[in-house]
């Protein structure tokens, strides 16, 4: 993986809103008062809720005062971990599963996709500002690969097809729905005769 | 005590030692480079693997806590094919650029790759490389190196208290950077270099100069400060190439300042070889006839009265007592060590002293700053106070502001009524104070500057003392002196002090009555000069040598033997390392020869007489290099003017504290940067 890029331009300032000033200080009542410093993951995953799927270094320092913690330890957190952005990303965020049993089901092909539709660079926003691509490592839904995340929801057993017109609808603003593209149900068995002799849906 | 059997052989170890720990009892050496005794465990470099019977895995000894029945071998086939293991995976990515690197001969990494490294690599694909990142003029970096120990960054957070370096991203891409690429903001921040276990930080002004093995090591003492740092000198030929820290727990640990470690460099620059005369208003080269006759002519036709002596910061214990046997035998009795008007009561011992001692701060539960700024004035004491307070969190509270100390601590107040209610029990702290059990109360030079210093000096050690706080198991009152010259210069007597006046040799200063003043080492005393006749004689043509009529040149710290007393009054002694430059000589002959030319009797012709001499004058001295227990008597209490005063702690000008740091050209980059963030507003 590569390390992640610092954006360039950066807000001056960045402020939790009041419904999420309030979640952080549910968030810190997890937590022991003496390690409340334990809760820089949580408010950084708050954080880029917030501000449209990305991390400000403002923000970085704002998260820093509120634990009261060295700045480098949030700026170490934040780098370390490939799931917080710290670059704008597209109003819709794919990440494309490339590990081996999506890549054995052609996830290669939904990465052509993506730079053909998309953009030719990964972390490239189009200029519309609605969509962005990058390549992660296995997102943990094996069964129905290939499969990418589209923000918060998969979108599983794809086809170059399926691929191609999940993209274009991102770029139309208007998203085709979520889940399986051959109408399985979650990762149950296909072409499987039930105990009956029936199939399964 | 638990028991543990290393390599066969059963020991007793404490509880809460680390497995290698335990082996290094067993003096079995363990090869490690994340682990360091005096920074947390990391458990990250996996150096330190031993086998462990019952374990189905090596274990890392430097995490894991010895127990009892443990049954560790370190010189079995596992461990070496484990650590040949750990070894090729920390050369894969390490460059094979020791021939170009600084680190080499002193490298940990490379010492142990003899042991442990391949003699070829197995790994065929591209070795990875990273920026070099910007730390300051001090430190240079070459993070390629870098084998990700932690170290420096543990450094900085645990012992600097600037957490300003981290590690960023992860895996392979792992960089350790300071996150604005900006110089570390602390008097520390050199020791990263003898942290790190590789090349990648080296002291970036001793780039290129010269391999360890070429280097004549002296070990010696510090002047810097009054702390006393213990120093290495690594010299080739006449210069000073480096300084380093040498470990000494009772006084810097491991550790050393910016300044002690960098001012080196000025040892080179700015030095007075040759004795210079003043004519037409320029000072020409002379030589030491023509100088030693203008003096003594001078001398003969000035009456006793009229002249006075005045000993500088970085003046050794030897020189300060033949300047006042050379004083004395002329009938002078106007002399001084202090730079500006200081209450000094030079009765007890532990008027002067920091009598709960350096180590004992480990053990205080309160600490009470009073008009001084330990960051400044003794580094390795505030690395201390640090310490202490980042184990135990202990209360620090401070009369006057001194800014940022890297700890956190509560202002009382900045005036001097804040004192004298504590002193008559109307603050709240008294109680405070009262009832710890090992408070530590640091009285700084700023305070005993104030109208009111004779006051906060008498009253607070009364009020100490009446309290119990001053007694044979624990003494609370300490002075925190500001110059290595000090403290010896009150043991010697260097001062004329009447019962009724503390500043004669200030008054008559400033009233302009001395006809000729000598300095000796002298570059801080500000006076009009006027028709002054002025004898400098010391290593710099700084301040001082700038006023003279007459500039004799003497050696410096690091170019002649010279005992000196730490502020806690520890006698130590700083070894000759190199040669002065041109014609210098020795401060102790330079007397001699005035006095010769006097035709007056010499009582002291040799180096080792005046040692000894020396030793026998200091007040109650029991052995070099250890504190010896001062009694505590009972004087009648002074009674002193209480005067309403802000206790305003001056910014002390650190980086350019004394000549050798001002002709410093590190010293002076040091200092840039500093006012330079000073004025854009980043610092933090």
């Amino acid at each position: 993986m590569k390390p992640k890029k610092v954006y360039e331009k950066q807000p001056d300032s960045f402020k939790f809103s009041d419904k999420n000033l309030e979640i952080a200080e549910n968030i810190l009542k997890k937590y022991p008062k003496e390690r409340k410093k334990s809760a820089v993951m949580p408010l950084l995953y708050l954080v880029q809720r917030q501000n449209e799927n990305w991390i400000p270094l403002a923000a970085m320092k704002y998260i820093a005062k509120y634990l009261s913690i060295p700045y480098i330890s949030v700026y170490e957190v934040a780098t370390f971990y490939s799931m917080y952005n710290l670059s704008p990303v597209g109003k819709y965020f794919v990440q494309v599963c490339t590990t081996s049993p999506c890549l054995l089901r052609g996830a290669n092909k939904i990465v052509d996709i993506c730079k053909k539709n998309i953009s030719s660079n990964q972390s490239q926003v189009t200029k519309n500002k609605l969509c962005s691509w990058t390549e992660v490592e296995c997102l943990g839904a094996c069964v129905n690969a290939p499969m990418m995340q589209i923000n918060e929801s998969y979108y599983e057993d794809l086809d170059e097809q399926d691929a191609n017109k999940i993209i274009k609808s991102l770029l139309e603003d208007k998203p085709l729905k979520s889940g399986s593209y051959r109408n399985r149900k979650n990762t149950a068995p296909e072409n499987l005769n039930n105990l009956n002799g029936g199939k399964i849906a | 005590m638990p028991k543990i059997t290393i390599n066969g052989k059963e020991l007793e170890f404490k509880n809460g030692m680390t497995v290698l720990q335990a082996c290094e009892l067993a003096d079995v050496e363990i090869p490690r480079f994340c682990y360091h005794e005096k920074l947390s465990i990391a458990g990250n470099c996996r150096m330190c693997l031993v086998e462990m019977e019952k374990s189905p895995k090596p274990i890392a000894s430097c995490a894991m806590p010895a127990a009892e029945g443990m049954n560790i071998k370190t010189n079995t086939k596992l461990v070496e094919k484990a650590r040949k293991g750990v070894m090729e995976f920390l050369l894969a990515n390490h460059p094979l650029d020791c021939p170009v690197c600084d680190q080499g001969g002193e490298c940990d990494l490379q010492d142990q790759s003899l042991y442990y490294g391949f003699d070829k690599s197995r790994f065929n694909e591209n070795k990875r490389t990273v920026r070099d990142k910007y730390m300051g003029p001090l430190i240079k970096t070459q993070m390629t190196r870098c084998i990700h120990c932690t170290r420096c960054i543990r450094f900085a957070t645990e012992v600097a208290g600037v957490p300003e370096i981290g590690a960023i991203g992860r895996g392979e891409n792992m960089e350790i950077t300071t996150y604005l690429e900006k110089s570390m903001e602390s008097e520390l921040s050199a020791n990263v270099i003898d942290l790190c276990p590789v090349g990648a930080l080296t002291s970036k002004p001793y780039a290129f100069e010269a391999r360890p093995w070429e280097l004549k090591k002296t070990e010696s003492i510090d002047v810097m400060d009054a702390v006393g740092s213990n120093i290495r000198i690594d010299t080739y030929g006449w210069e000073v190439k480096r300084i380093l820290p040498r470990l000494n727990n009772e006084i810097n640990e491991e550790w050393i300042s910016d300044k002690t470690r960098y001012a080196c460099d000025g040892l080179l620059k700015q030095r007075l070889d040759e004795p210079f005369i003043r004519k037409n208003g320029k000072l020409i080269k002379s030589n030491w006839d023509e100088a030693l006759d203008l003096i003594s002519n001078k001398i003969k036709n000035i009456r006793p009265e009229k002249m006075a002596g005045h000993v500088g910061d970085l003046v050794s214990l030897e020189s300060i007592f033949s300047f006042k046997n050379f004083l004395t035998d002329l009938k002078i009795e106007n002399f001084d060590f202090r730079e500006r008007e200081m209450y000094l009561n030079s009765s007890d011992k532990i008027n002067y002293l920091f009598n709960s001692s350096i180590q004992g701060i480990e053990e205080s539960d309160l600490i009470l700053l009073v008009g001084c700024n330990p960051r400044h004035e003794a580094t390795m004491v505030n690395a201390r106070i640090r310490k202490v307070y980042a184990n135990r969190k202990i209360p620090v509270y401070s009369i006057g502001n001194p800014g940022d100390l890297t700890y956190e601590y509560n202002i009382i107040g900045e005036n001097t009524d804040v004192l004298r209610d504590i002193i008559k029990g109307q603050n709240s702290f008294s109680k405070k104070l009262l009832s710890s059990k090992k408070p530590i109360i640091i009285i700084g030079e700023t305070a005993l500057e104030l109208k009111s210093g004779a006051y906060i000096f008498e009253e607070l050690k009364e009020f100490l003392r009446e309290n119990n706080l001053i007694n044979d198991n624990w003494n609370a009152f300490n002075i925190l002196a500001k110059n290595a010259s000090t403290v010896g210069a009150i043991d010697l007597k260097f001062f004329n002090i009447k019962e009724n006046n503390n500043f004669i040799f200030f008054d008559k200063l400033k009233n302009n009555e001395f006809e000729l003043i000598y300095l000796l080492g002298s570059d801080n005393l500000r006076f009009n000069k006027n028709d002054t006749f002025v004898i400098y004689q010391g290593s710099h043509g700084d301040r001082g040598a700038e006023n003279a009529d007459v500039i004799l040149p003497s050696p410096a710290y690091t170019e002649q033997n010279g005992l000196y007393i730490n502020l806690e009054g520890r006698v130590q002694e700083c070894r000759k390392a190199s040669y002065p430059p041109g014609n210098s000589l020795e401060d102790w002959k330079i007397f001699n020869l005035i006095l010769d030319k006097l035709e007056k009797e010499l009582k002291n012709k040799n180096y080792q007489k005046i040692k000894e001499l020396t030793l026998n004058n200091i007040v109650n001295f029991s052995k070099i290099d250890s504190i010896s227990k001062n009694k505590i008597t009972i004087n009648k209490k002074k009674e002193c003017d209480f005067i309403h005063e802000k206790i305003e702690i001056k910014k002390i000008d650190y980086y350019f504290s004394n000549s050798i740091a001002r002709a410093s050209k590190t010293m002076s980059d040091c200092r840039a940067i500093v006012s330079k963030q000073f004025k854009n507003g980043t610092t933090i």
